[in-house]
């Protein structure tokens, strides 16, 4: 038993030094510990903050897990046994307490950086934000520019040091949006708009994501953010707005039928209302025509809405899933 | 699978054991066979649920760039939503049903629990959902949308198949059965304690099971209500959780959330309960600051249902929102810091034996904590934007319920084994088992941390190798193996302990020479009825006193009623599996014929009085005698 103990405990330290090694190594790999907008640097500044907070207890626990394991072992006789003492007002306020203390710290920064760091909170700068609408679709991201009549697929370009306010839906089931080297995520659903801040400090390539299972393609929901200095951004919109494919609801509905690893895309010229058709298009109406009562929900679904394409794009759905 | 269960049906015809099955355990209402049953099942499941963890590292090993691994997107979505299901319902609850089952009754001075049929009928619910989920595998498809199945994807629209309803009637079976559970074990524990166990006076494991049969009682029937609306949403086309006419898939989330949340501490409460018996015993202390833990347990059971929304920050909930769930999920933290250091506390001043038991709960402090840690910086909402959903969260569940849950149910099995066969499980070969875990658990989840702070995310059958996952997705498959073999050297384990059965016989009751709990005074294994005469308890620790002064708290033997078998339990469990196949594949005739019959079933069994028999003293004393039991 003791042999085996021994050994094995060998081992496990062997693999901890040399995972942690590895680790150190490959630190500038994680993304979230290397972010390179102002929102995640924050959120990788209070990652630390709490890990550290936490070696308060996790020291003293490791420290006396080992200590007494070994002082008190039964093969010891020296050690002072006291089979009856189960009870110290002393000590058990002692980690009542310490731990208490620590939570009200980290309790009143939670609530501190919760308003902070609100996904929903404008950024503050004295550079104009540009407004990307993202849409989830199966399987990939359309972004469209609000303010410059273009959008990609899976493709997101924004200026650097530049504030980004992502208005995100979907017309899929429900995604979620992330950019790890720029900040934290938010889901992206049907028939609901969720809003996200961001901002780029620096010029650089990453990688966006949806972090929320939506299906067979989801794996392939990634998509490449480049961020650019202003003026290669002001080019790339013009470069945009030039190219010939063209959003409208037509080639819309061509677009949200499901697809895996999508290429990524660019449209000169997009239908202004679409963002807010493919929001709107599953919002209840409240006029009386949804007493027709159908067994198979999609059989029915969306045919109240008004917007004759919807039925097309719905279409495509029932053509895939039977 | 198949195999091994033909294999089954081929030894036992055989050998001529169906009847003796039929009769010692399918229909009996023993709650310690009830328990052994179920731990059999879980331990099954375990070994299937493992199986589809090594498909899915597996996948994530290999397909990279060009190769697209060995399992489509749809069958790979398949595999790890079953995986978490079968983990979380079949697995980790059997397990715990197994040690309630085992414990709850010996440890009050109870013979039985309050209610043994409906045990029993709770039981075949646990199995007809584990067996309709297992059919899945032949007929259909499993659902493929995650363990907790979301919609609107697991709504008609996006998930048009039978895989989302077997997934909903799995656990519809199960769930009601682990409420029935719920119930009964509550009632047990606050009617059935033997005279003068005041509550402050019920052994620690009690204490954790009454918190966590309160969040049963409290959580399960929302989660049937869940489903339940679910399943209309899909059969008849009501519109809950649908994206349009004023459904709305967020409530599905807050609900399955309002129950999920308090499931993870249903499951951790008890382990806790059996880390407190083991660290006492072989610390040969009595448990330090029982109070405290006694407070600790109640806090977590309350609180354990203001967290839920800790799951979905992300939804959008407002700065105020998040930061409330927050706090409040950190605050959690404090009773279960308090309980780590009572355990610490225990060893200090104790004479410390590292027994296999005592190993795993030397393993269960080690990693729990950092599982600890890394749920407090989740709970810090701005945090958790950067790693919801990601391998990190992965990291940290797995690292709850293996370091807390599995690791809590091995030391557990190890440590009651001698009182529920009378021999001694091989500690080499424990040890060994319990080295391997560790190290496959290091091993498979810390790059899954790493993994998430690189921007993983959950779920991917595929990814391109510019992300540099790769090395750490093969060293995560490679833990998967060290754990495979460590459940291997466990069935090895057993297999060599039951061969060795003569060698390892204990030769006394209280086999770890240290026990204090009221199991440990009767005979190994205890008979039917636990105690030849109920004790009357006057202090905590009614066993470790009664060595300390020896004065009995036993008396002579009494005449004892005994619940007669009843096969009804088993039949509506297989009536069950019909129903439910029914409602998945639409086949109503079969539905409404069994739905009749589990009814007509009932009818019986309740109009029936003749369920007990007499087991007069004298019997009761010569049974005693034979097997070295304790009467006056």
């Amino acid at each position: 038993m003791k042999k085996i103990n021994i050994f094995f405990g060998g081992v496990v330290a062997v693999i901890l030094t040399a995972m942690v090694a590895w680790f150190f190594a490959h630190r500038n790999s994680f993304a979230v510990l290397n972010p390179e907008g102002n929102i995640g640097v924050q959120q990788r500044d209070l990652f630390f903050f709490a890990c550290l907070l936490s070696l308060v207890v996790l020291v003293p626990v490791y420290t006396l897990l080992f200590f007494t394991a070994w002082r008190y072992r039964a093969s010891n006789k020296k050690a002072t046994y006291k089979p009856k003492w189960t009870h110290s007002r002393l000590l058990e306020t002692v980690w009542w307490g310490i731990p208490g203390i620590l939570i009200v710290i980290l309790a009143i920064i939670t609530f501190k950086t919760s308003h902070d760091l609100d996904p929903y909170k404008p950024l503050s700068s004295n550079k104009k934000p540009i407004t990307i609408q993202a849409i989830a679709l199966e399987w990939k991201w359309l972004f469209i520019y609000e303010d410059y009549n273009i959008a990609t697929v899976n493709y997101l370009e924004i200026p650097e040091k530049t504030p980004i306010n992502f208005k995100i839906t979907a017309d899929a089931p429900m995604n979620s949006f992330w950019i790890p080297k720029l900040g934290g995520q938010v889901y992206a659903m049907k028939g609901m708009e969720t809003k996200l801040h961001l901002i780029a400090d620096k010029t650089g390539t990453y990688t966006g994501n949806s972090a929320n299972l939506s299906g067979e393609g989801f794996a392939g929901m990634k998509f490449r953010v480049r961020s650019s200095t202003e003026k290669q951004f002001h080019d790339w919109v013009a470069r945009a707005q030039k190219t010939s494919n063209t959003l409208t609801y037509d080639t819309y509905d061509e677009l949200a039928k499901p697809s895996t690893n999508h290429k990524e895309t660019i449209y000169a010229t997009v239908d202004s209302k679409l963002y807010s058709t493919i929001l709107h298009k599953y919002m209840p109406h409240s006029s009386g025509q949804k007493t027709e009562k159908s067994k198979k929900y999609h059989s029915d679904n969306h045919t109240k809405t008004d917007h004759s394409h919807t039925e097309a794009q719905h279409n495509t759905h029932e053509g895939m899933h039977h | 699978m198949l195999g091994g269960g033909l294999a089954a049906v081929i030894g036992l015809t055989y050998f001529k054991k169906w009847k003796w099955l039929w009769k010692e355990w399918l229909t009996s209402l023993d709650p310690k066979k009830i328990g052994v049953m179920y731990l059999v099942v879980a331990i099954l499941m375990l070994i299937r649920g493992g199986v589809d963890a090594l498909m899915m590292r597996t996948q994530q090993a290999t397909s990279v760039d060009g190769s697209q691994g060995f399992l489509s997107a749809d069958h790979f979505q398949q595999v790890f939503s079953a995986h978490g299901t079968m983990m979380i319902f079949f697995v980790a609850m059997g397990l715990i049903f197994a040690v309630m089952n085992l414990l709850i009754p010996l440890m009050i001075g109870a013979r039985d629990v309050a209610f043994p049929f409906l045990n029993s009928v709770s039981f075949w619910l646990f199995v007809s959902g584990m067996m309709l989920m297992n059919i899945s595998l032949m007929i259909g498809e499993f659902s493929a949308a995650g363990w907790l199945a979301y919609p609107p994807l697991s709504g008609l629209e996006y998930s048009p198949g039978v895989g989302v309803d077997y997934w909903i009637w799995a656990l519809q079976l199960s769930g009601i059965g682990s409420l029935l559970s719920g119930v009964n074990f509550f009632v047990t524990i606050l009617k059935m304690r033997a005279p003068g166990m005041t509550l402050m006076k019920m052994p620690i494991f009690v204490w954790s099971c009454l918190g966590s049969l309160i969040l049963i009682m409290f959580a399960f029937p929302i989660l049937t209500a869940t489903l339940g609306m679910l399943s209309l949403d899909r059969l008849i086309g009501t519109h809950f959780f649908t994206s349009d006419l004023g459904g709305n898939p967020m409530m599905y989330v807050n609900l399955i959330w309002a129950w999920g949340h308090p499931e993870v501490y249903i499951l951790i409460l008890p382990v806790f309960g059996i880390f407190s018996e083991v660290v006492a015993t072989f610390s040969r202390k009595q448990l330090f600051g029982y109070t405290s833990m006694v407070w600790a347990i109640g806090a977590i059971t309350l609180l354990s249902f203001t967290v839920w929304l800790h799951h979905f920050f992300t939804m959008g909930g407002g700065a105020n929102v998040n930061a409330f769930f927050g706090i409040m999920t950190m605050i959690i933290s404090v009773p279960t810091g308090v309980k780590v250091f009572n355990w610490l506390f225990t060893m200090y001043r104790g004479k410390v034996r590292f027994a296999t038991p005592m190993l795993w709960f030397m393993g269960f402090i080690a990693t729990f904590v950092i599982g600890g840690v890394t749920g407090v910086l989740m709970s810090v909402p701005a945090i958790d934007f950067q790693v919801h959903n990601s391998l990190f969260l992965v990291a940290h569940f797995h690292n709850m319920i293996i370091g807390g849950v599995v690791f809590g149910i091995f030391a557990g099995i190890t440590y009651w084994w001698p009182k529920f066969t009378g021999f001694k499980l091989n500690e080499k070969l424990g040890a060994s088992a319990f080295w391997c875990w560790l190290i496959g658990f290091i091993l498979a989840f810390l790059p899954l941390y790493a993994l998430g702070l690189m921007g993983a995310t959950r779920r991917l059958n595929h990814y391109d190798s510019t992300t540099g996952w790769q090395p750490l997705f093969i060293v995560a498959a490679i833990g998967v193996l060290f754990i495979a073999f460590g459940l291997m050297l466990q069935v090895i384990q057993v297999a060599y302990s039951i061969w060795k059965r003569k060698e390892y016989a204990v030769d006394s009751n209280d086999p770890w020479s240290s026990g204090r709990t009221l199991e440990w005074a009767t005979t190994s294994p205890p008979q039917e009825y636990n105690f030849a005469s109920t004790p009357q308890i006057t202090t905590r620790d009614a066993f470790w006193e009664m060595k300390e002064t020896g004065k009995s708290v036993f008396g002579k033997a009494e005449d004892i009623y005994i619940p007669k078998n009843s096969a009804t339990g088993v039949l509506i469990g297989i009536t069950a599996i019909g129903l439910g196949f029914g409602i998945v594949w639409h086949i109503w005739w079969l539905v409404i014929v069994t739905g009749i019959t589990i009814l007509a079933l009932l009818i019986q069994r309740l109009s029936t009085d003749d369920t007990e028999r007499l087991l007069p003293a004298k019997e009761v004393a010569a049974i005693e005698k034979a097997h070295g039991g304790i009467t006056a």
